[in-house]
């Protein structure tokens, strides 16, 4: 007779780690000022969202901005990123400027992907942004080539390849990871595991909920970290990049994180409960940073006004300037589909 | 008569047929909990339960072969996939599986299965969100596929779709759901492959179907201003396609326009323009003209889509140049 196995397994390697690393006051000064620009851009997109001045889909990033903010402080600037659809904090992050991805959202010409992309699909080269994907699942094994063309000229530079906890449940991530480890590609793998994907909770989706093992069939080094605090994420990215860069190939981290909005602009997120909600913002990063800075004497009040006044002028000036940017014409639906110049359409 | 939403239509036909056979379940993304993506299924899962509304993870590859697996052995399917973007990811099981099954077993597993959704774009969606399949699955023989137009057709026709003996694909849309329509109250079954002719006219015959036939009724409409005559026909199956009532209409009409939403190279209307030049050449007093799509990913723009669709006034135009009227 076989032995029972427990379903859910449990690795000494997957408890939730507390930070360890002592963070400069700049690194904190920096983490709050980009969270909020996030929050802050975001909420008025949601409002301009109301006024339909944005259409489509719009997903908000607004509870799990800790993510993007730990990443980008445990990585270099010559790393590579690409995630789904929910991609604005990701971009305004990563230094495009905000007006340009509110013109993305605007559907205007002098938007980061020229109008072409909207919400979803953000993108920027100078910024190593490889962009915003609308295929549930579709960026994870682009996240791996993209890695795959570092390693293959010797570069050491790191993908981080974010998607969701619905993603995980896609064949393309099973595939991919597979092939990541076989090859040893310099990937960093996150699951923004915000419990649901759309109205599903992670517990529907699987007999095996604990999302951190998913990477263990194929020895993936697998981590579950606190997405709720820059710091926890920022070691976790660090030690996988540290790993990619020596040649040790890619790493899967279970981030725990929450979306306090609902999946997108049209879902009134009925499969959840207000208290759920409240419990995760009374954890909400932005809140909780702000309150390691004055207890480290870091700043003082004066200068959160500062920042918030600061960001209220870049938001305001982000929205003015997609106002005031045109539309693309009608005729460049036929300029960016080859980069063979003379491409012959067919038109009647 | 009642008149009732596309999407209620649907969920008659569904609810009704599983009623009538057990073998029928539904499965897809937000089916259950969540009463469907765009509330299809709305109220089914109380109706019938988790064993026959099934929530599946995202997915896409797995459950539509599990459905297929499923027909091989005697269930009747219905998948939901949220929108045709996302049967992309499950092609292989459609194309591999479903529609080659019956031929590879020399006849013994017929796949009595539907998957249906929407299809097209819907606005500014973008560029992943936005295409229209109507063509790439018609291209493929051992499915059938079905698109139909109004609430009263939808439901006829899905109710024969899920009592087809093999794979249909049924094709609805996100900016269809809410139109609504007369719909009976009594049972009744719309066959598979005809066409409907929605308007007679005598001057010129436009061919169109799914959401597209708006803009064909619309301008069939404004050109009877004008005293222009058009024929409107509704393919609603776009595999197969019913060729004779295309043929006889162009027969008394002598003209032919076909409007589609669908990028132009290998398009039902290219389809249906090479039949029609070869069974009905000599009744043609004009070139046959296509509205399609731009040829190209819709991008996000209102700009673009304002570009890229057919409307009235693109079908106007090419109305007018079969009669020769500037
Ligand atoms: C292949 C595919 N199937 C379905 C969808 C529709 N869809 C868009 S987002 C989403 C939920 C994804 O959830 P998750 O991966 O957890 O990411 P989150 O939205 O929580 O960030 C679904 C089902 C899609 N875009 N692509
Ligand atoms: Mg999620």
């Amino acid at each position: 007779m076989l032995c029972a196995v427990p379903n859910f397994v449990s690795f000494a390697t997957l408890f939730i780690k507390m930070a360890k690393t002592k963070f400069t006051k700049e690194t904190y000064l920096n983490w709050y000022e980009q969270m909020l620009l996030m929050r802050r851009f975001e909420e008025k997109a949601a409002q301009l969202y109301g006024q339909q001045k944005i259409k489509g889909f719009c997903h908000l990033y607004i509870g799990q901005e800790a993510v993007v903010a730990g990443t980008l402080s445990a990585t270099r600037k010559d790393d590579r990123h690409i995630t789904a659809y929910r991609d604005h904090a990701h971009a305004i992050a990563l230094g495009i400027p905000s007006r340009e991805v509110m013109a993305e959202l605007y559907g205007k010409v002098t938007g980061c992907s020229k109008g072409k992309g909207g919400s979803m699909h953000m993108f920027s080269k100078e910024h190593n942004f490889f962009g915003g994907h609308g295929i549930v699942g579709g960026q994870i094994p682009l996240g791996a080539g993209i890695a795959l063309a570092d390693q293959y000229r010797g570069g050491d530079q790191v993908t981080i390849c974010s998607f969701g906890d619905g993603a995980a449940r896609q064949g393309a991530l099973h595939e991919t990871f597979n092939m990541a480890m076989l090859w040893k590609l310099p990937v960093i793998f996150i699951c923004e595991n915000n419990g649901y994907a759309m109205g599903t909770s992670v517990e529907r989706t699987t007999n095996a909920p604990d999302m951190s093992i998913i990477g263990k069939g194929y020895d993936m080094p697998s981590f579950v970290v606190d997405g709720m605090h820059p710091e926890t994420v920022h070691e976790a990215i660090a030690e996988a990049a540290e790993r990619a860069r020596k040649g040790e190939g890619p790493t899967y981290l279970d981030v725990r994180t929450y979306r306090y909005r609902g999946h997108s602009m049209s879902d009134p997120a009925k499969y959840r409960t207000k208290e759920e909600v409240e419990e995760y913002k009374k954890k909400d990063p932005i809140e909780v940073v702000k309150a390691t800075i004055l207890k480290q004497k870091f700043a003082a009040e004066a200068w959160f006004d500062e920042v918030e006044a600061k960001i209220e002028g870049i938001v305001a000036e982000a929205v003015e300037f997609s106002e005031n940017s045109p539309y693309p014409d009608g005729s460049e639906l036929y300029t960016d589909v080859y980069a063979e110049p003379n491409y012959p359409y067919i038109t009647e | 008569m009642r008149v009732i939403q596309f999407r209620e239509a649907l969920r008659e036909a569904m609810t009704e047929e599983m009623k009538r056979d057990e073998q029928i379940f539904l499965m897809g993304e937000e089916v259950a909990e969540y009463n469907g993506a765009y509330k299809v299924s709305q109220g089914m899962l109380d109706e019938f339960g988790p064993k026959r509304i099934i929530d599946t993870p995202i997915a896409e590859l797995g459950f539509a072969g599990i459905a297929v697996g499923a027909a091989m052995n005697g269930l009747r399917p219905i998948v939901e996939f949220m929108t045709f973007n996302f049967s992309l990811v499950a092609i292989d099981q459609v194309i591999n599986a479903a529609a080659k099954m019956y031929q590879m077993s020399g006849g013994q597993f017929n796949i009595p299965m539907v998957f249906r959704g929407p299809t097209g774009s819907a606005g500014q969606l973008g560029a992943q969100h936005s295409q229209a399949f109507e063509n790439w699955y018609a291209n493929c023989p051992g499915l059938k596929v079905v698109v139909p137009s109004n609430p009263a057709d939808a439901k006829g026709l899905l109710k024969s779709a899920i009592r087809d003996n093999d794979p249909v694909i049924f094709m609805e849309s996100e900016q269809m759901y809410g139109d609504k329509g007369e719909v009976p109250e009594e049972e009744y079954l719309i066959p598979i492959g005809k066409a409907a002719v929605k308007r007679e006219g005598t001057d010129v015959t436009i061919v169109s179907f799914g959401k597209i036939m708006k803009v064909a009724l619309a301008t069939a409409e404004a050109l009877a201003a004008e005293g222009i005559s058009c024929e409107v026909i509704d393919l609603m199956t776009v595999r197969p396609i019913d060729y004779d009532t295309i043929i006889q209409s162009v027969q008394k009409t002598n003209r032919l326009v076909i409007v589609e939403e669908a990028w132009p190279l290998a398009s039902i209307s290219t389809e249906i323009s090479y039949m029609v030049q070869k069974k009905a050449f000599d009744y043609l007093d004009a070139p046959i003209h296509r509205i399609c799509t731009a040829d190209a990913p819709l991008g996000y723009a209102p700009t673009f889509v304002q570009e890229f669709l057919p409307n009235v006034e693109r079908t106007t135009k090419a109305i007018k140049a079969v009669l020769y009227k500037a």
